[in-house]
């Protein structure tokens, strides 16, 4: 069976005359491009509905920077420091998908066994960091705040000392501001989730020497586009929930 | 002359498939008609499904139709179908009506005129009509068959549930939808509906991925775009809007879910039950209405887009004429695709939208009107001076030309905030969305059956049955929605479970019974068909090679099921789909692959 991809020589202006792919790509990758056009929808939709939110309460709106202040080991606060970490780590993973994808096609398979690792072990740091970002966010600080709740005893409501976030009610300020950190943020973790599931699929048959024997790491491509895509993605998140 | 170095995986990919993946060899029932990767077959599949929902939702129409002609009436069939929830001794029950046409709705929309048009004629037509074997990925191909299929089967399991199915209305509006406690319609059904919305929305993501990418890769040889038939056009633009537009419904219905499991409040406001407020605050129901109507608009073109590229086809094709204006085809195709995703808020004009961005959006509408006139005036210069051939398929085209024009028509005046104001929510909305998009979707999709039938099932329809067919249809479907026209500019709002309570209306009461006689008239007419259907695709008479006398490559290959479509090699394509009547040829057809003659220009063009 002949694999190897021969070069055959066509004018740029039959390109899309029929017979050949007008953008010199496979099904597969083409297809992988068009599905992230539909899923930056997705969140598009979402972040279009924080934008609606956002700007409806506008004066009532938590501040970022007062709200994630918490750093691992260390005492007091520094804002944004640790969403900047994770940012950083995530960034980081892409790189080293870069990496395993380069290796990929000078079709080094120790090279992309050891990058799709590194990019493994960053995606699941991401998913742990973020895991302690909720937990802080979750249980909160100790002083709290003064809320509204309603008594179901007295029939009215009550002021009351509320610590962390639920979806009813948070100590930040409204509770859109934790719906919709929970619900975007967990909307993109799951993404993030997913992607380190192919990227170990993809890695455990770069292992084997699947790619080997089909003679090209086209795979590892496709993974990458979509790995890269949940990261800029989270840029985008960072963007709006965290710095604007 | 400039050229490049290609590598061409795609080219191999295809000859890898012909030396192996369609050698004839026996296939076991289960991979031949039941998880078949054989576009022909999942064509098939999505078809019958979609006739099977179509009838339920049509059944549904008549029973809520027959409430609203004679209210309070004992139906004792309403009985024997579901028993005394949906009605005791016969009476349909109030909030039976609600989700009657809630599913009606959903139904017609989702299942019949976008996973069953798109599905059926996307699958049957793009690889035979681009010269593919099959589409680029089977595998996934058929993952969208059976996720189209689950999502169907939740639909319609959440009609025997004890509460009924979901009842808020197709457009689900919260707080209805969103608070399980606010009617029966809004329990158990709700959470399903939004479940098989959410497979339904990831089964159609699986078939557009696999129509766009197998149009651009797999186009044979000579096929350039400039010479795709106008239906490949419509069904590459319509995959494109639904891949763009669904995720934002997704969006939309996974906050709705979120609401109703999770207690957020994306869409939920302070709301009192019994003097004791639920937990939630802040929400907007406006919001949903935004993300719904970003996809709901752009849906109405899911849906009517590819019965235009159907009937763009038949009336070249029985008029024996070219298209007139194919690029200008093409071109209002793509301008109604951009324009339809900046106009969503023409469905909110009452929901205290600012009036200077109700204007934009008004402007932004009536612009939809320039590329939709483009089509209907191109349909009538093609016909005009045909030597038409009226089979049963060439009608239906026709008669979507005619409803696409009433339509349109009352369409400019919803468009402008100013009259849309006294008419919304009232029967006329409902008499111009059922005639622009439902009458003008489901004739595509007919004359399509009749005219790709041949491919379908190697055998052909009975013509008069057809006829009759249509003109019942045609004349009942007119008889069904025009009057709702007056209704509507009475002011009879729509989605009420009776129109006898208001006094004012009283006068109105026998249009209702006009309505519900054509409606009875229209639905057995479509007892015809399936029966014409069936019969032929058992008995009715062989198939000959090219029975309509067409040009497309879907009638250059043998009449039989052959995996891979063509024995050997693939046709090579020399000239536009629509060479019809061209001088200096003796047939008045000149098929795709027949070569240019030297000095013949292509696209039908002139010296």
């Amino acid at each position: 069976m002949s694999h190897t991809a021969h070069a055959t020589v066509v004018d740029e202006k039959e390109l899309w005359n029929g017979g050949v792919s007008p953008f010199n790509l496979s099904y597969g990758k083409i297809m992988m491009w068009f599905f992230l056009v539909s899923d930056a929808l997705t969140f598009g939709g979402l972040l279009s509905a924080y934008g609606f939110m956002r700007h409806r309460f506008a004066d009532v709106w938590p501040h970022a920077e007062h709200v994630f202040v918490h750093f691992p080991f260390v005492k007091g606060h520094i804002p944004l420091a640790y969403v900047g970490l994770m940012t950083f780590i995530l960034i980081m993973s892409s790189v080293t998908m870069v990496l395993a994808v380069e290796a990929g096609q000078r079709k080094d398979k120790k090279g992309v066994i050891i990058w799709m690792l590194a990019t493994i072990i960053g995606g699941l740091m991401f998913l742990g960091s973020q895991a302690w970002e909720w937990y802080n966010f979750i249980v909160g600080t100790e002083e709290g705040a003064l809320r509204w709740v309603w008594n179901d005893d007295q029939g009215k409501y009550v002021q009351q000392i509320v610590h962390g976030a639920n979806m009813t009610v948070n100590e930040y300020g409204i509770p859109q501001f934790a719906n919709f950190f929970f619900f975007i943020t967990g909307f993109h973790g799951f993404h993030v989730f997913s992607g380190v599931v192919l990227n170990i699929i993809i890695f455990t048959q770069v292992l084997n020497g699947v790619m080997e024997k089909r003679g090209h790491y086209e795979m590892v491509e496709k993974v990458g586009l979509y790995w890269h895509f949940v990261d800029l993605v989270w840029v985008f998140v960072f963007t709006f929930f965290y710095l604007l | 002359m400039e050229t490049i170095n290609i590598t061409n995986k795609e080219l191999h990919a295809q000859e890898h498939i012909d030396l192996h993946r369609y050698e004839d060899h026996e296939e076991s029932f289960i991979s031949k008609y039941v998880f078949s990767q054989d576009h022909k077959m999942i064509a098939r599949q999505y078809l019958i499904t979609a006739m099977v929902m179509a009838v339920i939702a049509m059944i549904m129409s008549i029973v809520f139709r027959l409430q609203l002609a004679w209210p309070g009436e004992k139906f004792a069939f309403i009985n024997w179908i579901m028993g005394d929830k949906w009605g005791k001794d016969g009476i349909l029950d109030p909030n039976a009506y609600l989700t009657l046409v809630t599913m009606h709705g959903t139904i017609m929309v989702f299942f019949l005129l976008t996973g069953g048009l798109s599905g059926t004629f996307s699958n049957l037509l793009i690889p035979y009509q681009i010269g593919a074997r099959d589409m680029a990925s089977p595998f996934i191909n058929m993952l969208s068959y059976w996720f189209f299929f689950l999502s169907s089967l939740i639909m319609v399991i959440s009609l025997f549930l004890p509460d009924g199915a979901a009842g808020p209305g197709w457009t689900v509006y919260p707080p209805l939808s969103a608070l399980p406690e606010a009617m029966p319609g809004s329990g158990l059904g709700m959470d399903l509906w939004l479940v098989s919305m959410a497979l339904f929305i990831a089964s159609s993501l699986m078939g557009g991925l696999n129509y766009i990418v197998t149009i651009l890769n797999y186009r044979t040889k000579g096929m350039k775009m400039t010479r795709l038939p106008l239906t490949i056009w419509a069904f590459l633009i319509t995959a494109i809007i639904g891949l763009l537009s669904f995720p934002v419904l997704l969006s939309a219905a996974l906050l709705l879910l979120s609401d109703r499991l999770l207690g957020t409040s994306f869409y939920l406001s302070d709301i009192y039950i019994g003097g004791r407020p639920l937990d939630y605050s802040g929400g907007s129901p406006i919001l949903f209405e935004h993300l719904f109507w970003f996809l709901g608009h752009p849906e109405v073109y899911i849906v009517l887009v590819p019965a235009l590229g159907i009937t763009s086809e038949i009336i070249a094709n029985v008029s024996r004429k070219p298209i007139f204006g194919y690029r200008a085809m093409i071109g209002s195709m793509l301008a109604i695709a951009f324009l339809s995703f900046i106009v969503w808020g023409h469905h909110m004009y009452v929901t205290g939208m600012n009036p200077f961005l109700g204007s934009v959006f008004v402007f932004t509408t009536l612009l939809i009107a320039i590329p939709s006139a483009v089509k209907a005036f191109n349909y009538l210069t093609t016909l005009w001076k045909g030597n038409i051939q009226y089979t049963p398929a060439a009608l239906f085209s026709i008669g979507l030309v005619s409803s696409f024009v009433t339509g349109g028509v009352t369409g400019i005046i919803l468009a402008d905030s100013t009259l849309d104001i006294t008419v919304h929510d009232t029967y006329f909305v409902v008499g111009h969305f059922h005639i622009v998009m439902g009458l003008s979707a489901i004739f595509g999709m007919f004359a399509g059956v009749y005219h790709w039938f041949p491919k379908l099932y190697l055998r052909m329809m009975n013509k008069k049955l057809g006829y009759l067919h249509f003109w019942l249809t045609f004349i009942s479907a007119y008889g069904v929605f025009f009057p709702m026209h007056f209704l509507g500019l009475a002011g009879v709002p729509r989605r009420y479970y009776t129109n006898s309570e208001f006094p004012m209306f009283d006068a109105l009461y026998d249009v209702n019974v006009v309505i519900t006689i054509s409606a009875i008239i229209g639905a057995l007419a479509q007892l015809i068909f399936i029966f014409n259907f069936f019969y032929s695709m058992f008995r009715g008479p062989k198939a000959p090679q090219n029975p309509w006398k067409a040009n497309g490559l879907e009638w250059t290959n043998p009449v039989a099921n052959i995996h891979g479509n063509w024995p050997g090699e693939l046709p090579v394509v020399h000239r536009w789909a629509y060479d019809y009547s061209k001088p200096g040829y003796e047939e008045d057809f000149v098929p795709q692959t027949v070569p240019l003659k030297e000095g013949e220009l292509d696209g039908g063009g002139h010296h």
